[in-house]
């Protein structure tokens, strides 16, 4: 039984930890009893050569099916751990698909039978409660699953639903449509911004709570991955619930879908008359100035801040006197790690550059994989713009000592958390 | 005193018939001389019709024998009347102000000059800011139709200003004109039973109802209130934003997503067919959108809309009856989904705070 010592993987101990958080609930769970059979029947169906991979891929899933039926049938984890060969076969064949990291809840669940596991893993799924002969079964799935708020949580997704359907919500005139980036746009970033880069948010109280600011940020990345987690940041971490409205390049709205998606967003196109007025509305402007410069920059030129262009959002600050909030991000320049550009194909294709990576366009599709580096994403000190006179917009040296003092503040700042920094992706 | 004389172009036109029974009844105007080359289906009331074609200098004629001092230029349109198609509006548009502009240099009673223009002369490209004010740089002219048209109706009311600066003129750029009785190629578009859209574009659109142009135009006419200015160049529009995707779900009416290279030849094909005059300008509108900021025509002219884009188009969806999936039965099935729901989840959906504090403890 070499199975046995794959079992302390960070994975399985949590499937266990989760059976026996299960468990505990079972006592108040109505249906539980049926979960518990169904889970008693599983280890004895007999699923022929269910699992023909490698050995410890085998291993684990076996491990994971053990702490499963031990939870759910209320068979002790030792017993169960036991007992792994045989049974634990069929319980991988049987919850295959059920790859997410959910811990033991989402596994218990998927034990307790193949028509609720598979409709049900979704929480938000609102087809879950039609099927009423089930329904005694699915809520205590369902109970298992998203935690006992269940029905609230479905209920308000088919009221999300029904406005949808009928159209009756609200955009604002750049298009901006508060409700779908709230429930569907930032859920989708989300784990993006949680698990996969992991970012480390700091300074975020910088942001004023109430009014326009700037938020100026070094750009890099190949893909504007880094303005989408700087979004999420802001949206997630900030007390107000403020949210970041960003300026893109004009590609991004000749693309179509990109450029539905990014006006539903909030973002718009870079330019002062859109940005004035945002910020004259109060809204959290963010903008790269380095643009495609910093996007499309070489590896080896990483965490170098590339021309501020002509200062143009400095200018826009000074007219509409609202702070300017240096925002540094560290880890998007490994994400992508351009090692070449392919001027003729990027003339082709009509876009800025056309990246090599180590894995783009080699690998095709799997090269559009980001690394999982580690990010953090430091707000600095807010520059105020509200002492200058209305007429320093127009002064070129004000302007360009503003510029070259924000740049220097985000240069500086990535500096010192590439110091702090322990390793890319850690 | 005798009250004003107002000339106003175009009258076989719906939206000038009502503008022309509506403006009699102030009491400051005297006469009003109503002018287009066809004669009017509808009433006019006690206006005098002309009938003249603007495209003539007999225009000049009329204008010094009623000795006008306020002429209403409703005559620039994206469609011709009758027969003749696009090169007949053309020339309606273009020459016929030419015409009308030239006929009011020489007519020294003029004192006021309103035109209808569009808020196409905007054009709409994704270069383009997300919100055009009137001053705003277009990145790129319209190249074609009746966007052309109206800039260069534009162009020659601003020269007509120079050459006369004693002439107050005020230039009102309407957004889509839509209400009840809306006979414009976008609200045939709205009357097609499936309605073909962009592919991956949701274009920002804004609306101005029939009774908001009809009680602007009559602001732009009169005299100003104290307070005002209403001469100079306005947008025209309601509040507020409706993308294409609510608007078709508002409608009740389903989408078919088209390809954007498709798109033209399925224009072509339906202006064949005879179903929508699918223009080239309609398809860009349809593709990029446009909305345009209102705060001088609030802040200058002192004119706040009645309906808001929104109510706009409810107003124009009441009267066209439910599309094929109308938005009250798409609610009713949701509403049914959440029936099989148990009772708690569906005392959360009704919204109730009381019983969705409930749900959260149970």
């Amino acid at each position: 039984m070499t199975d046995a010592k794959v079992i302390p993987f960070d994975e399985d101990s949590r499937a266990r930890r989760g059976g026996g958080r299960s468990r505990a609930r079972k006592k108040t769970s109505p249906s539980s009893g049926a979960a518990g059979g169904a889970a008693e029947h599983g280890p004895l169906t007999p699923v022929p050569d269910a699992d023909a991979g490698a050995p410890a891929a085998g291993g684990r899933g076996k491990a994971g099916a053990t702490g499963k039926a031990g939870a759910a049938g209320d068979a002790s984890a030792a017993e169960a751990e036991a007992s792994g060969g045989i049974p634990a076969q069929s319980g991988g064949g049987r919850t295959d698909g059920d790859g997410d990291g959910d811990g033991g809840q989402a596994r218990a669940a998927s034990s307790q039978g193949r028509e609720g596991a598979g409709r049900g893993l979704d929480g938000a799924d609102p087809d879950e409660p039609a099927v009423p002969s089930l329904g005694a079964v699915l809520a205590g799935a369902a109970d298992r699953l998203l935690g006992g708020h269940w029905e609230r949580k479905v209920a308000s997704g088919l009221a999300f639903l029904r406005r949808r359907v009928t159209g009756d919500y609200e955009v604002d005139e750049f298009g901006y449509d508060a409700e779908l980036t709230d429930q569907v746009l930032m859920s989708l970033l989300r784990p993006l911004f949680d698990n996969y880069f992991r970012v480390e948010v700091r300074g975020i109280e910088n942001i004023p709570s109430e009014g326009g600011a700037l938020v100026v940020c070094n750009h890099s990345g190949t893909l504007p991955m880094d303005g989408l987690m700087a979004q999420v940041a802001v949206h997630d971490h900030h007390p107000a619930g403020r949210h970041l409205r960003l300026l893109a390049a004009d590609l991004v709205f000749m693309l179509p879908l990109v450029n539905e998606l990014a006006r539903k967003a909030g973002h718009t196109l870079a330019c002062s008359e859109d940005a004035q007025l945002l910020l004259e509305r109060g809204e959290v402007v963010g903008v790269m100035p380095e643009g495609f410069k910093g996007l499309g920059k070489p590896f080896s030129e990483r965490y170098k801040l590339q021309r501020f262009g002509r200062g143009g959002f400095v200018a826009t600050a000074l007219k509409t006197g609202v702070p300017i909030v240096p925002c540094s991000v560290v880890g998007a320049e490994e994400i992508y790690p351009m090692i070449g550009n392919s001027r003729t194909l990027a003339r082709v294709l009509g876009v800025p550059y056309f990246p090599l990576t180590p894995t783009f366009p080699w690998l095709g599709p799997l090269g559009l994989v980001p690394l999982p580096t580690k990010w953090t994403i430091q707000f600095g000190t807010p520059i105020p713009t509200d002492t200058y006179p209305p007429e320093a917009a127009e002064d070129p040296m004000l302007v360009f000592n503003l510029t070259d003092q924000v740049r220097e503040t985000i240069q500086h700042t990535l500096y010192e958390l590439l110091v702090r920094r322990r390793s890319v992706f850690f | 005193m005798v009250g004003k004389v107002v000339l106003v172009t175009g009258v076989a036109r719906q939206l000038a018939g009502r503008f022309v029974r509506r403006v009699q009844r102030e009491p400051e105007v005297g006469r009003v001389i109503a002018v287009d080359a066809v004669p009017p289906e509808h009433d006019l009331g006690d206006a005098e019709f002309v009938r003249a074609d603007i495209r003539q200098p007999m225009i000049g004629k009329i204008l010094a024998q009623h000795s006008v001092d306020t002429v209403v230029h409703l005559d620039v349109s994206g469609t011709a009347l009758g027969a003749g198609g696009r090169t007949q509006a053309k020339e309606t548009n273009v020459i016929g102000t030419m015409q009308l502009l030239g006929a009011c240099q020489k007519a020294p009673t003029v004192q006021r000059l309103v035109v209808k223009s569009t808020t196409s002369v905007y054009g709409s490209a994704p270069r383009d800011a997300a919100v055009f004010s009137e001053t705003t740089p277009v990145k790129s002219l319209p190249s074609g139709g009746f966007a052309k048209d109206a800039v260069e109706v534009e162009g020659y009311v601003r020269g007509f200003a120079r050459r006369r600066p004693d002439v107050a003129v005020a230039v009102l750029r309407f957004a889509n004109i839509l209400g009840p009785r809306a006979d414009t190629p976008l609200a045939e578009y709205f009357d097609l039973p499936i309605l073909p859209t962009v592919l991956g574009y949701d274009p920002r659109l804004q609306f101005v109802h029939e009774d908001d142009v009809e009680g602007v135009l009559l602001v732009a006419t009169l005299e100003a209130r104290r307070g005002t200015l209403n001469s100079g160049t306005f947008n025209i529009a309601g509040d507020g934003v409706l993308l294409l995707s609510q608007t078709a779900r508002r409608l009740g009416k389903p989408t078919v997503p088209v390809f954007l290279p498709a798109v033209t030849w399925l224009g072509q094909m339906l202006r064949t067919a005879g179903v929508t005059d699918f223009s080239r300008e309609q398809i860009r509108l349809l593709t990029h959108g446009r909305v345009v900021d209102t705060r001088q025509m609030r802040e200058t002219l002192g004119f706040v809309p009645a309906y808001s884009t929104a109510e706009t188009f409810s107003d124009f969806a009441r009267s066209r009856g439910p599309g094929l999936l109308p938005p009250d039965r798409v609610a009713g099935a949701v509403d049914r989904l959440a029936a099989v729901l148990p009772p708690a989840a569906r005392a959360a959906a009704d919204g109730d705070p009381v019983d969705r504090g409930a749900a959260v403890r149970s």
